[in-house]
């Protein structure tokens, strides 16, 4: 009883992530602002309903989610990272903020 | 009245979720806004694929959601890799 409500607790939580991921990729300004709130919520919010997940369904199941959530946290920063890399040196800058860390690395 | 339960509920606002990810597919300015919008929408995706197993208690669409978390890693970093020209 105590498991499945906090399985469903879980699962509120990470709906409200992956909701607030998305809001965050439609209201900011510029591409890495949106990438900065989409990744990071996106993993959360799937790790979060992962575990509720693996929580209310317990045996060969919970084993297959926490399986995705092992995938999750090695892919999802990889490939944010290796989007933004491409993205930077294709001349992609952001519109806010004057301070460019990576130009003296770049050139 | 239409009675709608919790996971039920989860699912139609993961699926919301999803469809405004697509509004920056469809509108974004430059080519890093898609594919981080396409990438956004696979991992919600995955999550929406485990939860809608539960509901229709399928437990085959776990399977489904650990091939589809391993091919998009795979598809987002050729894409990254073809953007910085490269392939």
């Amino acid at each position: 009883m105590i498991s499945e409500l906090l399985a469903h607790l879980l699962i509120a939580v990470g709906t409200f992530f992956l909701f607030v991921g998305a809001v965050g990729l439609i209201r900011l300004p510029d591409m890495f602002t949106r990438m900065h709130a989409t990744t990071k919520c996106t993993t959360l919010g799937a790790m979060c309903s992962l575990l509720g997940v693996a929580l209310l369904m317990q045996g060969s199941v919970a084993v297959k989610a926490i399986l995705i959530i092992i995938f999750l946290i090695f892919g999802n920063p990889t490939s944010a990272h290796a989007i933004a890399r491409a993205a930077y040196r294709t001349g992609t800058r952001m519109e806010i903020g004057s301070y460019d860390a990576f130009k003296e690395e770049v050139e | 009245m239409i009675e709608i339960s919790f996971l039920e509920g989860v699912v139609i606002v993961i699926t919301v979720a999803f469809l405004l990810t697509f509004f920056r597919v469809i509108k974004g300015p430059t080519t890093g806004d898609r594919f981080i919008a396409l990438d956004a929408a696979t991992t919600i995706t995955t999550a929406l694929l485990v939860i809608l197993a539960v509901v229709y208690e399928r437990e085959w669409l776990i399977d489904v959601a650990v091939i589809y978390a391993l091919l998009s890693f795979v598809t987002i970093i050729a894409i990254a890799r073809y953007l910085e020209g490269g392939l």
